[in-house]
């Protein structure tokens, strides 16, 4: 498989161009074992294009991505279900893996959503329905988490114990995970490494050498500041209202 | 036993309604009802290729039919016509094309309404064997490429990034479809091959909770109305398509009383 064992999905100078209009280009992140991997940045800057290239589901990508795990489990970050369809969260469940009996109810307790099991996925809540979504995915046992803000719509408390669940499934689990999340305290307390993202990689490391940087800063403004001290340094770039790159 | 036409009809009926059931579930959930229209009218090019040549109508049409699903995809790719365009295109094309042919052939008698709406009469006991066979093919492969075509269904980037290849899928899906026309083209006539699939579908939507009871119920409907549809042929001397259609019309109707019922239980 690949030469670092713990790798998992590994992308280089990744990009993806739609009707000549860049989505995101050169990023390189890499996702190993028993790790988070989370993408922050503003709207449109990318997050779920760069994940939507992670798990192939875009086929003409410029740079190249390695995956060296078929057990992937996704939680998109919009789902459009068609209610021609009759189907039960059970059936849901069932979606993409044959999983035992034992497994799904396990999922859906450990989700808070056990009582919704033979409910009908056209009559659930948005957050009822993230949760099931966060239960298939974490059902199968997965290698390979890509959960694109898995908690949206679900209410605070929930918020918390769903992002505990998470970090708790990825030290059990073994598995390596790619999140995207626009709840920064989460981000920088459970997060192993960060890729802020505005078209292209603005910057990354760990969730304190981002929360040092000056861009991030820019991007994400007090809230983000008052979350970790600040630490001044210099910037070869600033973007426009478009996201443009001007050099300084 | 199979001498008599009647029952020659009434097991091509039969094993046309398990095929239909599954495939037509599919055609309701993927919104395909006009791409089999398409394929089905593309049927009589099939037919008027298999007296020229003297080949089996069934394969005929199946070749027919897949050649156009490939066109139509090719379209698709190349063309910024809407689907709905490109479909209306190549039905229509096609069964133009196909009558003008029959035209031509004056040395051969066609039967048109017969092509057009089946004849229980024209059942052989060959087409029994290729019915019953090509269906036990059809429904082989369709189960295994069920779980990722019913995921792609369902959504289709969650299918791609689990790793179910739903392009395949649908692919071979196609060429699914074109065989079940092909089967049942002599049966139902292939003005009401898309009938046959949506109907009983549709149906069994209306009193399914999930897609394997749909997929049963759908299977159940076909059967009836084939053989409400067959003896009311018999008895009242019609086309044996109009016939089987109409018969799911009234399993339908019957259906929609379910709806009422759980919609006053909401309530």
């Amino acid at each position: 498989m690949s030469s670092e064992n713990s790798t998992l999905v590994k992308l280089n100078n990744a990009g993806f161009k739609q009707n000549d209009k860049w989505l995101v280009e050169g990023v390189s992140l890499t996702v190993e074992k028993g790790k988070i991997v989370t993408l922050i940045g503003p709207n449109g800057s990318g997050k779920s294009t760069t994940a939507k290239i992670a798990l192939g589901i875009y086929k003409n990508i410029e740079g190249s991505v390695e995956k060296y795990t078929n057990k992937v489990g996704y939680v998109p970050q919009k789902i459009s279900i068609d209610w021609t369809l009759p189907l039960r969260v059970y059936d849901f469940m069932l979606l993409t893996e044959n999983i035992k009996d034992e497994a799904i109810e396990e999922a859906l307790t450990l989700t808070g959503v056990i009582h919704l099991k033979n409910k009908n996925l056209g009559n659930l809540s948005g957050g009822e329905f993230q949760r099931v979504l966060i239960a298939r995915a974490i059902s199968k046992k997965p290698e390979l988490l890509v959960l694109d803000e898995p908690v949206q719509g679900v209410d605070y408390t929930g918020e918390i114990a769903l992002y505990e669940l998470i970090k708790r499934i990825s030290d059990t689990l073994n598995c390596g995970i790619l999140l995207i999340s626009h709840d920064l305290h989460t981000v920088m307390t459970a997060t192993d490494h960060v890729v802020c993202l505005n078209g292209h990689v603005c910057c990354s490391g760990s969730p304190m050498d981002v929360a040092k940087n000056n861009e991030y800063k820019t991007l994400f403004g007090e809230q983000a500041s008052q979350i970790l001290s600040v630490y001044e340094h210099k910037h070869d770039h600033v973007h426009s209202d478009e996201g443009e790159i001007k050099k300084n | 036993m199979f001498d008599d036409f009647f029952i020659r009809a009434l097991f091509a009926g039969i094993g046309i309604a398990f095929v239909t059931g599954p495939l037509g579930c599919f055609v309701v959930w993927r919104r395909l009802s006009y791409f089999g229209d398409t394929l089905a009218h593309s049927a009589l090019l099939g037919v008027t290729m298999a007296y020229t040549l003297d080949l089996n109508i069934a394969i005929s049409v199946f070749l027919i039919s897949s050649v156009i699903a490939l066109i139509l995809i090719q379209l698709q790719k190349k063309t910024n016509l809407p689907g709905d365009a490109l479909l209306g295109l190549l039905a229509h094309s096609s069964l133009a094309v196909g009558l003008v042919v029959i035209g031509f052939l004056t040395f051969i008698r066609f039967d048109i309404m017969g092509l057009l709406f089946g004849d229980i009469l024209a059942v052989t006991t060959d087409d029994l064997l290729i019915i019953w066979t090509g269906g036990a093919v059809i429904l082989l492969v369709l189960k295994l490429i069920w779980k990722p075509l019913f995921a792609s269904t369902v959504n289709y980037e969650l299918a791609e990034a689990e790793g179910l290849n739903p392009d395949r899928a649908k692919a071979i899906f196609t060429i699914l479809m074109a065989a079940v026309i092909a089967i049942s083209i002599k049966m139902v006539g292939l003005l009401l091959i898309t009938g046959m699939l949506i109907i009983p579908a549709a149906m069994a939507r209306n009193i399914s909770d999930s897609p394997q009871k749909m997929v049963i119920f759908s299977i159940i409907g076909g059967l009836l109305s084939v053989v409400l549809g067959l003896y009311s042929s018999l008895e009242f001397n019609t086309s044996s398509g109009p016939s089987i259609i109409a018969a799911s019309l009234v399993l339908f109707i019957l259906s929609l009383f379910k709806i009422k019922q759980s919609i006053k239980l909401k309530n």
